[in-house]
């Protein structure tokens, strides 16, 4: 039986990793994931876990540590936030292309500059590139749903690959909404054991771990990491399953919502898809034929399977909690624009930036992004493709 | 995951290298190929070299075998083609050439 409980989005996560009982855990606080090391500090020292908590001095060290434990065979992760993650930066790199798997639990916060502490997704595509898994979450039911199952992805030897399991900072991390929460014994039976096949303690075989690569090796190392991700869309599906098996909750590459006949769909990622889903209730109940894509994987992206979701609709409004500032698209909206093209499925496209550093993100403004998908129908033109939504000016 | 290491050779493909080019079993560098780095290669003139030994410990890369208090020919599997010996050689028995081999 599965337990009712009313948890934050950072509560959430630490009962996960309660539940995980990872072998190491290495962290350094930053607003606003800080609450997650803080709550498994406590479950350490009061014998919760059999963890070994790290309390680096730095980010980088963080991430350096969580390489190093799992390089020595421990199941190991960490969590951080925006600048947190930046700091990270040359060593997610090095986690991924290590072939190193581990778990991150990044609480989305914008990035410097100007120096804000709110919510978007800069931090995340900061990330897009490093060779990571990324999976984004809803809500607190999804971020602890996404990180009960990340280590399964993370560790199958068809994949092998770091994971990051998103959540957006304050909106989901700080906000108590109601949760299932899977028993203890659930959840580690879910888990499992952690037997990596080859590992720096094995003494029996000695290991060279992350040596350097002159040209004849690194682009068959990146070809290689690009499989693996490859690989873990089919992983990803198959723990779904399973996880479906123990909680009753079905997950995949996105959601679709109330798609099957829409004419105008937003494809979204993250808290504000709850929103997204309110306005498209409300445009229902009017007769309007309004449908949301939310996009849970991200990395690796499931371009096929996007654009197939998208072949019957008229406009497509892509949404972007980050600016890329190449001045035509986010890179939602260009990955998604690329599985359109590559599938021959042209419908009228507009990309949105919106929700920057904490900017609200309202039913009535997500509502506006349909009210314009309906006038590029109505116009049989786009005009301008790439937009600011809730901008004043 | 191999665990000969001449069969992580530049040739590798890279569905045949190891996930995340690891390095399996210890004192793997004599096999290894590293010596394809090289842009210059040193040529030695046997009838020149008196065996001084001189460019032996100067090798950062221990690409000159001694065998019996002599040396032998360069590893070129290791040699990176750097000249030093050429330059403390007081008998001007090495020489450096363009190209790697």
């Amino acid at each position: 039986m599965s337990i009712r409980e009313r948890l934050s989005g950072n509560e959430a996560i630490a009962t996960a990793m309660r539940q995980i009982n990872p072998d190491v855990v290495a962290a350094f606080p930053i607003t606003p994931s800080t609450e997650i090391p803080q709550y498994f500090s406590s479950y350490v020292a009061n014998g919760k876990v059999d963890s070994v908590f790290v309390p680096v001095e730095s980010e980088h060290s963080a991430m350096s540590a969580t390489i190093g434990a799992s390089a020595a065979g421990a199941r190991a992760m960490t969590a951080t936030s925006s600048c947190g993650l930046a700091y990270m930066w040359e060593m997610l790199y090095v986690a991924a292309s290590d072939r190193l798997p581990l778990a991150l639990a990044l609480v989305n916060r914008a990035l410097s500059g100007p120096i804000n502490i709110n919510c978007d997704h800069s931090d995340a595509m900061g990330a897009r590139d490093a060779g990571w898994i990324q999976l984004f979450s809803e809500n607190n039911q999804e971020a602890y749903d996404n990180m009960v199952m990340a280590f399964r992805i993370s560790e199958h030897p068809d994949v092998r690959l770091p994971i990051m399991v998103c959540q957006d900072g304050f909106i989901i991390s700080h906000g108590v909404e109601n949760i299932e929460l899977l028993e203890d014994d659930v959840v580690k039976n879910f888990v499992g054991e952690y037997r990596p096949e080859h590992y720096l303690l094995n003494a029996s075989e000695p290991l060279a771990i992350g040596p350097y690569a002159n040209p004849p090796y690194v682009m068959e190392a990146k070809r290689a990491n690009l499989q693996a991700l490859e690989n873990s869309k089919k992983v990803m599906l198959d723990v779904a399953a399973d996880f479906e098996r123990i909680s009753g909750r079905k997950y995949s590459f996105f959601e679709s919502y109330r798609m099957e006949d829409a004419d105008y769909a937003m494809v979204i990622m993250g808290s504000a898809a709850g929103t997204g889903k309110d306005a498209v209730d409300a445009l229902r109940s009017m007769g309007i034929r309004a449908g949301l894509i939310k996009v849970r994987m991200f990395r690796p992206f499931p371009a096929s399977q996007i654009a197939e979701a998208l072949k019957n609709v008229k406009v497509v409004a892509c949404m972007d909690r980050t600016e890329s500032f190449n001045t035509v698209t986010g890179p939602l909206g260009a990955d998604v624009r690329c599985a359109l093209y590559d599938a021959g499925i042209h419908p009228k496209f507009v990309n949105y930036v919106y929700g920057l550093g904490g900017r609200d993100v309202t039913v009535a403004s997500l509502t506006s992004v349909y009210e314009d998908m309906m006038k590029i129908a109505a116009d049989g033109t786009v005009g301008q493709t790439y937009r600011y939504l809730s901008l004043k000016g | 995951m191999k665990t000969d290491i001449r069969k992580q050779d530049i040739d590798v493909t890279w569905q045949d290298l190891n996930p995340g080019a690891v390095v399996t079993g210890g004192a793997t560098a004599p096999e290894f190929n590293t010596g394809e780095w090289r842009v210059n290669v040193p040529v030695l003139d046997m009838d020149k070299c008196k065996q001084c030994l001189m460019c032996v410990p100067v090798c950062p890369d221990s690409s000159i075998p001694v065998k019996n208090q002599k040396r032998e020919d360069f590893d070129l599997m290791h040699c990176k083609g750097c000249g030093i010996c050429a330059k403390v050689c007081p008998f001007g028995a090495i020489t450096v050439k363009e190209g790697d081999e």
